[in-house]
């Protein structure tokens, strides 16, 4: 398969992928992320956890770019990158998926997923209104790709349909093959189990595992689920209150006493 | 073949390029209204905009010729040469993306995220400030637009069905206009070609996405902005078909723009967000008033043409809002 990336080893000395540092964002007068540092391997499976509005998915939109934190920096691929608007950000490597399911509705699987590809097409209007001649080599070798896609999520059956018509688990399969298609060097799962009744989201994380042994592709994931956090992640980052208040193994983590603390509240 | 059978399929052909004259006009609504949400009025003006300026380049008109010669005294008017028609289209085609640009820069770009009536406020303004500064360009003078496109009825269909009729009746062979005939040819090769683009590119794919999510579009790297660009040109584009297609019909002057009100009730019956649906609506109005007039009209004192749209149009609203092909409107509780 061709959806290959390049896999760091893990065991000895980790490139770092992303590094954030002492990112603050507020909105108005509220904040929403106070000074919190992290960074993420290449290769690894990062999950963000926190109770509800800790501020995950403000941080998964700050690396997104869909915000823009007011202090802090973000270094990407080894470089500082500056504010850029969130479709350059795809153009970087960027991919992700949305805690509510943001998929084209009317559009069938396939089409859903080919526009996964888009930063990868790069044959200007002139030639897509000829059709034929590049634009249309291009298409045919873009849809080979995604028609691997679709055959690593078992979706064959499904891949005329409207998106719209399909259940809710599917649909979030269908979301992750239009962000795996991009061949991002960072995937972005915002609750990808969200809803999901325990089959579903067995299948989800043999998909997410798979990904990222098969491709290597480095993960940053949003999660509910604290047996599925701690079973697919290699290290933890813990928000609360838009502060970070614990970082490591899943099993230093799950041991932390001010984790605890804030996941089951403390009488003061 | 009796006289009145014949008549009636006269009609009914008639309808149906009429109908299509109307699903031009509708087109450029829909492009508009699915991918950004906006109702755009300015429609009907964009069409005699380009229709203006069209024959403006063809003819060698000095732009602003009225605005220089108040200014400096002077008495311009014509640069003196004729632009052949092709040329002067594609021209025209590269003013219309202009003012695509321009739209997107200058309005769009500061209304994202508003409330859908005040997109169409502003498109009110829009259509109000191009009207004007179409009159200040090319003057305000109804012109002819002529860019070869055979009008007047066939000849040849005339004589070819003038036999048709039963022996003894009286009957001079079917009459309609080429210039229809051709309105219904660009009309398919536009509409079969913009949704070969919208389903099999890149770009129209985008065009689709875009419609339908805008945070996703964003999150696979699309540019909303470079989208609305796009899709204002294409609507343009339309525009510029539709100023072409009723201009040779009817000149080129400030009724023109009106043409856009006749586009309501089609949209009204084919939906908003359908280009299936603008095409059928348009030649459902246009099949649905030339019959009437033909069958009911002389018992009411004619003229049912200027209302039969709209009441069609109403009975839809009450029976089914959503038009025939829209979008069905679900609410879940």
């Amino acid at each position: 398969m061709s959806i290959q990336n390049t896999t760091a080893d893990q065991q000895h000395n980790p490139a770092v992928l992303l590094d954030l540092k002492h990112i603050s964002l507020s909105f108005g007068g509220v904040k929403a992320i106070t000074d919190i540092s992290f960074d993420i391997y290449e290769g690894e499976v990062r999950a963000i956890i926190g109770p509800n509005g800790a501020g995950k998915s403000s941080m998964l939109n700050v690396i997104n770019g869909f915000y823009h934190p007011q202090q802090g920096e973000i270094w990407f691929d080894g470089k500082h990158r500056q504010a850029m608007k969130p479709y350059e950000i795809a153009y970087q490597g960027i991919a992700r998926t949305f805690q509510n399911i943001a998929l084209f509705k009317g559009m069938s699987v396939l089409d859903n997923i080919m526009t996964g590809r888009f930063t990868h097409m790069s044959k200007n209007l002139f030639w897509q209104a000829l059709w034929k001649g590049p634009a249309e080599q291009e298409e045919i070798a873009n849809r080979e790709l995604v028609e691997h896609v679709i055959d690593f999520l078992e979706i064959q059956a499904i891949r005329k349909t409207p998106v719209g018509r399909l259940p809710y688990g599917l649909q979030k399969r269908v979301e992750l093959g239009r962000a795996l298609a991009a061949q991002p060097k960072l995937l972005l799962l915002d609750e990808p189990m969200a809803g999901m009744n325990v089959e579903e989201k067995e299948d989800m994380c043999r998909f997410i595992l798979d990904v990222n042994d098969t491709f290597g592709t480095t993960i940053a994931l949003i999660e509910h689920d604290m047996g599925v956090v701690m079973d697919i992640s290699d290290r933890v980052v813990v928000l609360d209150y838009g502060r970070k208040i614990g970082d490591g193994n899943p099993d230093d983590v799950r041991n932390d006493q001010t984790v605890i603390d804030a996941y089951l509240g403390v009488s003061h | 073949m009796s006289a009145d059978f014949l008549y009636t399929v006269e009609v009914i052909l008639n309808g149906l390029m009429a109908g299509v004259m109307y699903s031009l006009v509708a087109l450029g609504f829909v492009l508009i209204f699915k991918a950004s949400g906006i109702f755009n009025y300015a429609q009907g003006v964009m069409a005699l905009f380009a229709a203006m300026t069209l024959v403006g380049i063809q003819t060698g008109q000095i732009p602003f010729a009225h605005l220089i010669n108040a200014v400096f005294g002077t008495d311009v008017h014509h640069f003196g040469w004729q632009v052949p028609a092709f040329f002067a289209i594609i021209l025209t085609v590269a003013v219309m993306v202009l003012f695509a640009i321009i739209v997107e820069k200058y309005i769009l770009h500061h209304l994202v995220n508003q409330e859908p009536i005040i997109l169409f406020m502003a498109t009110i303004g829009l259509a109000y400030f191009m009207e004007g500064f179409g009159d200040i360009m090319w003057g305000s003078e109804i012109k002819t637009m002529d860019v070869g496109i055979p009008s007047g009825g066939s000849l040849w269909l005339e004589e070819y069905t003038v036999g048709w009729a039963a022996e003894g009746e009286r009957y001079w062979g079917m009459y309609i206009d080429k210039l229809d005939m051709v309105a219904t040819a660009v009309a398919i090769i536009l509409v079969v070609s913009l949704t070969l683009f919208s389903q099999y590119t890149k770009t129209g794919r985008a065009l689709r996405a875009v419609a339908d999510d805008h945070q996703a579009a964003l999150s696979v790297g699309i540019s909303l902005r470079a989208i609305w660009v796009i899709v204002w040109s294409i609507a343009g584009f339309v525009a510029l078909v539709a100023g072409i297609m009723w201009g040779a019909k009817s000149g080129v002057q400030f009724s023109l723009s009106l043409i856009a009100l006749k586009a309501l009730p089609v949209l009204m019956l084919g939906g908003f967000t359908s280009i299936p649906g603008a095409i059928i609506g348009g030649l459902i109005i246009g099949v649905g008033e030339k019959l009437f007039e033909f069958a009911v009209g002389p018992m009411i004192g004619g003229a049912t043409e200027n209302w039969f749209a709209y009441v069609l149009a109403l009975m839809f609203l009450v029976f089914r809002p959503q038009g025939l092909f829209g979008e069905k409107i679900i609410e879940r509780v």
